[in-house]
């Protein structure tokens, strides 16, 4: 289980790397963390004529918080953000805690984690929920990809192959506002085979005034929970409205079937999944004073 | 003898080693010149080959040879089958029995995707493997066969072209008036059980390492196998060499669980690379071919039906069973006939009717995995025996009691043969006493209760039985040399290998009390074929009885001859001599003690005079295990199961079990501890899973999912100790049997906690999507009969 042949360049800042993947267009991939690109390369399923490993650029290492915005650069392991996530964002602590293991997160890195697009990735998910956006260099400049446009299929964005991913950010959610995460998994760190993750912030009447749900692990791409959030918005979430939403957003699904899971099931998991996530969000919601 | 070792939980000798990775594996082995072999294996499940051309390989950077059938012809002979029907079974037992060798390389047509076809070596395994990508085989594809039952049918596919069909093995086998019992009986259920094909996937895969020395015509080589003179005969056999030129050995082997006592293409393969290449040629397999070629296990179907009174007293089964062989019949009547034997289990049942068909398919041939056979028809028996107590309204533990074998009923005959062919009797156990120790460290009456108060919360807890009864320790023989050195010091040699069960520990104990030493002056070397010329090797539970009984009467012996030289030494009559902890001495006189350092050096011979006695202080021997013992054990496994998502969460898992007397309690928990996570797996996560046209759609670990420790449960163990009467130790086997109920006691147990939605479990692993599938089907079946009854 040897990779094929591949040169390797290893360039030492963000326009070296631009002037590699502009010269080697598809025949380049983009090293990072390398927990899905090593396998694929070993398996021989990835083969590609130049690796360009991004380790050694300056300046892509950055994990902050500007405003209520998360900025995590390209560099920035997992395991870094689960680290200082623990204060900060729980959420993304959740999250983080169902990806891998220790040893995976400690090498993968987050924005690795959003431009390799697995469907059944829990941080892609996150990333749809909290409005996120992805800034991305390329020959053009650079340019924000919002998270609704960033995933097209299976393994698959809108990031050309002569352009790098610098940095994600994500709307954090602020204090008034609940979050849950719900996956089930055939084991612990394990793709999901199906999965929620839903914000819910409450007016001062006890109304909806936020709601977001992003369910995965149900199609090609994570998908936002529209037709849940338009029955939650301008409401009060009682139990069986929020019961009534998360089947609302199953019911739009088409979901893959595999041998770990058919698409029965993992439609009506991600029902029970997105009313656990949208109930956990519910009992962690403040109200505005 | 004194017992100072055995039976204590003596920390393991080789842990400090293991656990620092100072292991010497296969793979750890370099030799100077060493290059690297990759092989070129069938993309087809069934294919006939016209033509393999080197082609682009052959000029590749770092190529050394490619090797296909022609450049390896001389050496090209069957490779070994196992599992022939012995006498004393055929007597008995009608057997029809079909088997073709596989050979080293596949010549004429591909019977599973995998199959070696064409070998390079180069100087690198990367070298090696660009090369393997450019080597062209001409495939004609011919139609697959994978389903078992279809595979047995007239007309399906035919694997074997000579045979006519695919059934391999067929045989009938019972006792008593089955069909009487169940037409009198008040009450029949039956069933159809599937069991998945799942392996044993030890951490280390297979590796092969061969040195050929043209100066005296010898071969070496490091292989990591449970069985090494199995190895060496298979060499002999192919190369022409006789035995004591050449020398297996298996240093270090991280994990075994009969996946390696195997017999493989690459143990002769890369020898003979060796040879021709004149150079020491290496391969380690990667996970990928570990997947597609390193044999696969389980798999069968049971049609099983029982009969019982009202009361739940048992009165006949009969099952019909396919158990799925893989592509070539490597192992004949082991897999299927020690399914048949091992039915019953402990309970008391006076009429059996089994009709079983062993069946070719175009997969992975199977070898027995850790149990072999008994998983798979525990699971049938347990899973019927749980539909008998639904069906009768009756708590599962106390059908179990009424019909589970005691003390008082043994030995107990079985009324067919065992797989050695010698009469099937239990030699000693209290089955009952497993269950009643299993349900009180468990406690059972609270759990129920528990369980009760739950259910309207919508928490679904549930617990699951299973109980077995293993042979062990098959025969006939396991030898071992024990012999001093000048310091004084033992080393204890057999033909027995470790994979990690603790051999350099346990046999260790039994040495030292025989011998009189202290545990730190006996050395344990086990797999070399140099240490000891005859051998069996380590699978089906036996090192302990077949080793350890060689181990005790050999350093026995050893002792003596001790005993002989020291009372020459210190004037005194042998009877009056006694040796502890290395000392030898005069009885009643503490101050006669002398260290047997100075008993051996006295006993060599010198200028001045010959030594007081012959100073062979030696002995080997081969203990002869005609027959098995027999293991037992109750497994009770506790579970919550998630009704929304269908995920099972395993709460406890409690073993109380029968090995016959413990050399080391801790080693022995150890091994239950193991085979329980690999049961874990196979009731909950592991399966092989092909396509209709043979492909493996399991090949990574991404897709054949091995429980990690956040899938075991704690697991609690009860030791009940009924020594064996069939060896000097009083000893049986434990190897495999922490494997054998984990998927019967998990599926009761699943079925247990969601029965209030009638589910009916008949087939593991049991997966999330699996669990909910079956909710759906119990309420659509409710439903049915909701309509039917209203209609």
């Amino acid at each position: 289980m040897k990779p094929a042949p591949f040169a390797y360049e290893a360039p030492a800042s963000v326009p070296e790397a631009l002037e590699l993947l502009a010269r080697h267009g598809d025949d380049a991939k983009v090293l990072a963390g390398g927990q899905s690109l090593v396998p694929m390369l070993n398996l021989r399923l990835a083969r590609p004529a130049v690796v360009v490993d991004i380790n050694g650029v300056g300046g892509l290492a950055g994990l902050a918080l500007r405003g209520g915005t998360l900025a995590v650069g390209a560099l920035v392991r997992q395991r870094a953000l689960e680290r200082w996530a623990a204060v900060h964002a729980p959420l993304c602590a959740e999250a983080l805690r169902h990806l891998g293991h220790v040893a995976i997160r400690t090498r993968g890195t987050v924005v690795g984690s959003l431009v390799h697009a697995d469907p059944a990735a829990e941080l892609p998910a996150v990333f749809l929920c909290c409005d996120g956006a992805l800034a991305v260099h390329g020959p053009g400049g650079e340019r924000i990809v919002a998270a609704g446009a960033l995933f097209q299929g299976p393994l698959t964005t809108s990031v050309g192959s002569e352009e790098l991913a610098v940095e994600a950010r994500l709307a954090l959610p602020d204090e008034r506002t609940g979050w849950g995460f719900s996956e089930v998994a055939r084991r612990h760190g394990d793709f999901a085979l199906a999965g929620a993750v839903a914000l819910l912030r409450r007016d001062a009447g006890g109304s909806a005034d936020h709601v977001r749900l992003a369910l995965f692990g149900v199609g090609g791409t994570p998908v936002r929970g529209a037709a849940a959030e338009a029955e939650l918005l301008g409401r009060e979430p009682t139990a069986a409205r929020l019961r009534e939403a998360a089947r609302a957003a199953a019911a739009a699904l088409d979901p893959p079937a595999d041998i770990h899971a058919t698409s029965a099931y993992r439609r009506r998991a991600a029902a029970v999944l997105a009313e656990r996530a949208l109930a956990a969000a519910l009992a962690r919601a403040g109200r505005a004073a | 003898m004194g017992a100072r070792y055995f039976g204590a939980s003596v920390p393991r000798k080789e842990d400090p080693r293991l656990l620092r990775g100072q292991g010497r594996y296969v793979d750890d082995i370099k030799l100077p010149g060493m290059v690297h072999a990759a092989f070129v294996r069938s993309p087809h499940a069934h294919a006939r080959i016209h033509g393999v051309r080197a082609g682009a390989a052959a000029s590749q950077p770092g190529v050394v040879r490619v090797l296909a059938w022609d450049d390896l012809a001389p050496w090209m002979k069957p490779l070994p089958l196992f599992g022939a029907v012995p006498p004393g079974l055929a007597a008995r037992v009608a057997v029809t029995m079909k088997q073709s060798p596989p050979f080293a390389i596949c010549r004429d047509v591909v019977r599973h995707v995998g199959e070696i076809v064409a070998m390079v070596v180069a100087e690198s395994r990367a070298h090696a493997e660009d090369a393997a990508e450019q080597v062209e085989v001409d495939y004609e594809p011919i139609a697959p066969v994978t389903d078992m039952i279809a595979a047995a049918e007239p007309g399906a596919p035919v694997i074997h072209a000579d045979w006519g069909d695919n059934v391999a093995v067929h045989f009938r086998a019972g006792f008593g008036d089955v069909d009487g019992a169940f037409r009198e009986a008040a009450v029949r259920v039956r069933d159809r059980i599937d069991v998945q094909r799942y392996v044993g996937m030890p951490i280390e895969t297979r590796g092969v390492i061969a040195w050929w020395d043209p100066r005296d015509g010898s071969l070496t080589t490091w292989n990591s196998t449970q069985v090494v003179h199995f190895v060496q005969q298979g060499l002999v056999a192919a190369l022409g060499l006789p035995a004591h030129k050449i020398r297996v050995i298996a240093p270090d082997v991280g994990g075994g669980f009969g996946t390696k006592a195997n017999g493989y293409p690459e143990d002769l393969l890369i020898p003979a690379a060796a040879i021709a290449c004149r150079r020491p040629v290496k391969w380690t397999e990667d996970r990928r071919e570990h997947m597609m070629a390193s044999a696969h296990a389980r798999h069968q179907v049971h049609d099983i039906e029982i009969a019982a009174r009202r009361d739940g007293s048992m009165l006949a089964v009969r099952d019909h069973i396919w158990v799925d062989l893989g592509a070539y019949n490597t192992w004949g009547i082991v897999l299927p006939y020690n399914t048949v034997a091992h039915l019953l289990g402990p309970h008391r049942v006076p009429a059996l009717a089994i009709e079983c068909r062993g069946v070719v398919t175009s997969k992975t041939p199977n070898a027995p995995y850790r149990g072999a056979g008994r998983p798979e028809t525990v699971f049938a028996m347990d899973r019927i025996v749980d539909r008998l107590a639904r069906e009768l309204s009756m708590d599962p533990a106390e059908l179990r009691r009424r019909n589970y074998l005691t003390a008082a009923d043994l030995p107990y005959e079985l009324g067919i043969p065992y797989r050695d062919g010698n009469r099937l009797i239990y030699d000693s156990g209290d089955f009952r006493a497993n269950l009643e120790a299993a349900l009180e460290a468990a406690g059972y009456a609270r759990m129920r209760e528990e369980q009760e108060a739950l259910r309207p919360q919508g928490i679904y807890r549930g617990i699951g039985i299973s109980g077995y009864v293993e042979g062990t320790a098959i025969g006939p023989y396991e030898g071992a040399s024990v012999r001093m050195d000048i310091s004084g010091r033992a080393v204890v040699a057999t033909g027995a290998c470790s994979q990690g069960q603790g051999h350099e520990t346990a046999f260790a104990q039994v040495a030292a009390d025989a011998l009189g030493v202290p545990i730190d002056w006996v050395t344990v070397v086990g797999g070399d074929t140099a240490a000891i010329p005859f051998g069996v090797g380590t699978f089906a539970s036996r090192s302990a009885v077949n080793a350890g009984s060689s181990i005790h009467v050999a350093a026995g012996k050893v002792r003596d001859k001790l005993v002989e030289a020291a009372a020459a030494l210190l004037e005194a009559a042998p009877e009056d001599v006694e040796i502890a902890d290395g000392l030898a001495g005069v009885q009643g006189s503490p101050e006669s003690r002398v260290p047997l350092e100075r008993v051996i050096r006295a006993s060599l011979p010198t200028f001045a005079r010959a030594g007081a006695v012959s100073p062979d202080f030696e002995a080997t021997v081969y203990h002869h295990q005609p027959t098995v013992t027999y293991t037992s054990a109750v497994h009770l496994a506790h579970v919550e199961v998630d009704a929304g998502t269908g995920a099972i969460r395993l709460l406890r898992y409690v073993v109380a079990h029968d090995c016959g007397r413990l050399i080391n309690p801790v080693i022995v928990e150890g091994q239950i501890h193991g085979g329980v996570a690999q049961g874990v797996g196979g009731g909950l996560l592991e399966e092989m899973v092909y396509d209709d046209q043979g492909q493996l759609l399991t090949g990574t670990f991404m897709d054949y999912l091995i429980p990690t420790a956040m899938e075991v449960p704690p697991i609690e163990t009860v030791h009940l100790e009924y020594p064996s009467p069939r060896n000097p130790l009083g000893v049986k086997g434990i190897g495999e049997g922490g494997a054998i109920s984990p998927p019967a006691a998990l599926a009761g147990a699943v079925e247990d906690a969601l029965a209030p939605f009638g589910v009916r479990v008949r087939r593991t692993p049991l997966g999330p999507s699996t669990v909910l599938g079956l909710i759906a089907e119990a309420e659509a079946r409710t439903a049915e009969g909701q309509t039917g009854r209203g209609a």
